[in-house]
């Protein structure tokens, strides 16, 4: 079996996952300059509806498939009404406060999320069920399964989706002109607020395909799930330049192939000395380094305190 | 909760020139040498544990305060600078190594390795912006985690998860704080002495917080917090000024971990993890950032409400519902969560802030000063 | 450079992106000379600042100072160097009282550092104290004293400008740059800003000024250089600058531009 390749098909898969969530802090970053903390736990709870849903649905006897179509047919809904809510109550108010209360909001919102999902949901890992039958193909040597080739083409076709949306429509056009600049935008008629509670929940309803994916994927959903992952696509969304939509998705797919990468080689690397247990520090490591030596990101604004 | 918040404000400047009167701090400082034996003869042990778990989350708070209140950066990894000091004096005072360096030795070197790694942190990020340098802060904080965690193999140094334990107690020369104190009229019990040491260590870094509030450095802090380029103006070299606010900071740190570690008797990652940072984060946050009785205020109503919540929910849930609903422990966490986003709604300033602060809350019926102060867009 | 050059500007030149925001910019400044720099909007004035008091790298060109290069991208040595600024839309420490803010521009000129800060020290309390007593003078010297206690963002506008001034000269200045500072203020509050500007510079503080208020700056001036699209278009007397042909263009506008 070919290691490389099947780490960089894997690296692909996690990579399109990231994106996905990326998105949504980028989006978000663009219009309000937030770092929207609480986004990676919007991604859980995507996950643990949609095992609900799931699982409630199960005895039923319905063809997998359409068992994950109408997970997330819930499981949306509930993330985007979320997102909402949190957009509403928890930083709305704060839109012209100093710049830390924001995010302290936002850590607030997290937790919280978080608690209340291991209340309702407890603290078990959750077995998700499969959504598509467990079949693979063999290319090169490695190998690649039906639910791997979803994903990537699932997450490539909602990317196209959102850039079509972003670029071509009256809306999306509202919600460039309010990343631009919020005051002008409402002077010329944009509805700003409406814009940027519509940028939350477009940004939630691709968390929740998100969270359908990682628990798809990885076969379990918890309530400790979305916090790494939201670090991870974060890294991603700043990786390829925080406030861009293609950025977003070079990230993600560069960060999923990089801890792929590093995750199956680092033993290699390293003669031994720190195993593949460290893979996720290398997130951090871009993270840092992204930071410190390009700002920018690979295709993004400046992120340094500037004159 | 206004009234009380403003009750406190009167009661920390009661004078006009600022300072308390004598008597003041006479009661205080009574209230505080009776307090273990009161706690221990009226609550038990227990109490008296939690109420030296609370001298070391004042001495974390003020720590962190330095960095988020005083010079305005958003840190999230502090417990990080925790988790040096502890396991410092992990490493060098227990059977791990084979080592057991006296007390005088390891704290100092602890406070000064913890500086040290908040150089480390600080040198590459200090450009970033406020919410970045939140991220990777916090990524610093995880990659130490991780590093303790696994750092089992192929050399074993923390002992990984099952972290280190048999560690030695505090102790003075050969009298060790882990075994009651023979003083010929009265016994000291162990916790008893350790509330001790914490209270003066506690005082100490107040003392210190206090002094370098109102000093050149502090007035630097502060100026950085608020406008950073007109601090640059005013010549300041803010990012020596911001490095140093970060090693002060981790310095603070890296002495209550010390502590802790001689405290507890046993290290392991599972004590320094995000939580922890947030948590401290938020007793800086609510008390009253860069308020330091309102730090402190934050520190102990975060300790204290906390493990009343796990004492008492628990129990009262049996009594009513027959049935526990809601674990104790996350309700805590849910009550964290929800009073970071209620307090930066409705009292971003904190429940007891600076007197002056206070003001200009009173003040905002007011209308505010003509559009003097330039609303600046990042 | 004679010895009664202060400042020299060398073909200074910075861009951002496409556009030449200074286009070898040269010219200098006398000790104990109020000096006017003008130039209509997007002119290219404040970027000059930004490059004179090292907020901003110029692309080429250098300063020279009191006989010394200034170093560029360190605005804190600038500063001891002694060039203080204000800015066009007032910086003050919001939060921090009037008095504070003139104490932080006192920051280079102090010796304590942090372990003094921490001891107390006899020299730390003794420095901490003249700190305050030279603040509070300098409040009384711009004439806002009675602000000393108030947070900086209660004052009013004119206050501010005071406010940020002194703590400018908290830095003890050679030269002090002021942005703008009467912008916003009525004839009233203009007429002592003048008052001020004249008295800092019989104090032996020379004076570089950004102002928009031709009648001020007409007033006040020894010699006055005016910009155009980042060029030097002239520098000179007040007298023989409201004459020059170029400069009228400039601000009347011969059609081409606004």
């Amino acid at each position: 079996m070919d290691i490389f390749l099947q780490q960089i098909i894997n690296g692909v898969v996690l990579g399109s996952i990231y994106a996905l969530v990326a998105l949504g802090y980028t989006m978000v970053y663009g219009i309000l300059g937030l770092i929207n903390f609480a986004h990676g736990e919007v991604v859980m709870v995507g996950a643990l509806v949609a095992y609900t849903v799931m699982t409630a649905l199960l005895p039923t006897g319905l063809p997998p498939v359409l068992l994950a179509l109408l997970a997330l047919l819930v499981a949306a809904p509930v993330c985007m009404a979320l997102a909402w809510i949190i957009e509403r109550y928890a930083y709305r108010p704060l839109r012209h406060a100093p710049k830390l209360a924001p995010l302290i909001s936002a850590i607030g919102v997290s937790i919280l999320l978080q608690n209340l999902a291991m209340m309702i949901w407890g603290r078990s890992y959750h077995a998700f069920p499969d959504i598509l039958p467990p079949l693979h193909y063999d290319i090169g040597g490695a190998q690649i399964t039906l639910l791997q080739v979803v994903t990537i083409l699932l997450a490539a076709g909602t990317m196209a989706a959102l850039a079509w949306l972003i670029q071509r429509t009256a809306m999306g056009q509202a919600m460039r002109a309010t990343a631009e600049n919020p005051a002008i935008a409402a002077l010329m008629g944009v509805p700003v607020n409406r814009i940027i509670t519509l940028t939350f929940v477009i940004g939630a309803a691709l968390a929740a395909l998100a969270g359908l994916m990682v628990g798809a994927n990885y076969s379990v959903a918890h309530y400790y799930m979305g916090f790494m992952l939201g670090l991870k696509a974060f890294t991603a969304a700043v990786l390829g330049g925080i406030g861009n939509i293609t950025g977003a998705m070079l990230g993600g797919l560069l960060l999923g192939l990089i801890e792929s990468l590093g995750g199956g080689y680092i033993e290699d690397l390293t003669g031994g000395f720190l195993g593949s247990n460290y893979q996720d520090i290398f997130a951090f490591l871009v993270l840092i380094s992204v930071l410190v030596f390009r700002p920018g990101g690979l295709m993004g604004e400046r992120v340094s305190e500037r004159a | 909760m206004k009234m009380t918040a403003r009750f406190l404000a009167r009661l920390s400047c009661p004078k006009k020139d600022g300072r308390m009167h004598w008597w003041v701090w006479a009661l205080l400082g009574i209230l505080l040498a009776v307090m273990p034996w009161i706690v221990a003869a009226g609550f038990g042990n227990t109490w008296l544990r939690i109420l030296n778990f609370a001298l070391l989350y004042v001495m974390l708070a003020l720590g962190l305060n330095i960095v988020v209140g005083f010079a305005g950066l958003l840190d999230m990894g502090y417990i990080a600078f925790y988790a040096v000091g502890a396991y410092l004096w992990a490493l060098l005072a227990s059977p791990q190594f084979g080592l057991h360096w006296p007390m005088w030795a390891i704290l100092p070197l602890g406070a000064g390795v913890a500086g040290l790694f908040g150089l480390l942190l600080g040198a590459p990020t200090l450009k970033l912006r406020g919410d970045y340098l939140a991220i990777v802060t916090l990524g610093f904080g995880e990659i130490i985690r991780i590093f303790l965690n696994n750092l089992n193999a192929p050399v074993n140094i923390t002992n990984g998860p099952q972290g280190i334990s048999a560690i030695d107690a505090l102790h003075f020369g050969s009298v060790s704080l882990a075994r009651p104190m023979d003083l010929g009229i009265v016994t000291i019990p162990s916790l008893v002495a350790f509330y001790y040491v914490f209270l003066m260590a506690a005082t100490a870094i107040i003392g210190i917080a206090l002094r370098l509030e109102r000093s050149r450095v502090g007035r630097a802090w502060a100026a950085i917090r608020e406008d950073e380029i007109a601090a640059k103006a005013c010549g300041i070299n803010t990012r020596n000024v911001k490095l140093l606010a970060f090693a002060m900071g981790a310095t603070f740190g890296g002495v209550a971990g010390g502590l802790f570690a001689g405290f507890q008797q046993f290290v392991s990652p599972e004590s320094f993890g995000l939580l922890e940072s947030v948590m401290v984060l938020c007793m800086v946050v609510l008390g009253g950032m860069g308020h330091i009785p309102g730090v402190i205020f934050g520190a102990l109503l975060l300790t204290l409400l906390p493990e009343f919540f796990r004492q008492v929910a628990g129990p009262v849930q049996q009594a009513l519902f027959g049935k526990i609903y809601i674990d104790p422990e996350s309700l805590r966490m849910l009550l964290f969560g929800l009073s970071l986003v209620l307090v930066m709604r409705y009292r971003p300033s904190g429940l007891w802030p600076s007197p002056q602060r206070q003001r200009e809350i009173d003040d905002t019926q007011r209308v505010d000063a003509p559009a003097a102060m330039p609303v600046r867009h990042q | 450079m004679t010895a009664h050059t202060l400042l020299r500007v060398s073909q200074v030149g910075k861009a951002f992106g496409g556009v030449q925001a200074l286009k070898d910019v040269s010219m200098t400044l006398n000790r104990g000379e109020i000096y006017g720099l003008i130039g209509p909007n997007g002119a290219g004035k404040t970027t000059l600042f930004n490059c004179l008091t090292g907020l901003y790298v110029p692309d080429s060109g250098e300063f020279v100072f009191d006989d010394q290069p200034l170093i560029s991208s360190a605005p804190d040595k600038t500063v001891r160097q002694g060039v203080a600024r204000t800015f066009q839309n007032i910086r003050l420490f919001a939060n921090m009282t009037a008095l504070e803010n003139v104490m932080v521009g006192r920051h280079a000129r102090l010796r304590s550092n942090i372990i003094s800060d921490i001891l107390r020290t006899p020299f730390n309390r003794r420095e901490e104290q003249t700190t305050e007593d030279q603040a509070l003078q300098l409040m009384r010297y711009v004439g806002i004293a009675h602000r000393a206690h108030d947070l900086a963002k209660h004052l009013s506008y004119g206050d501010q400008r005071r406010l940020e001034i002194a703590r400018a000269l908290a830095t003890q200045p050679k030269l002090l740059c002021l942005d703008e500072p009467a912008a916003g203020m009525n004839a009233n509050e203009t007429d002592g800003l003048r008052q001020l500007i004249e008295m800092i510079r019989l104090d032996g503080i020379s004076v570089l000024l950004i102002e928009h208020d031709v009648q001020l700056v007409m007033g006040l001036c020894d010699r006055i250089a005016v910009l155009d699209y980042g060029e030097l278009i002239c520098e000179d007397i007040p007298s023989v600058v409201q004459k020059h042909p170029r400069v009228i263009e400039a601000y009347l506008g011969s059609g081409a531009h606004a």
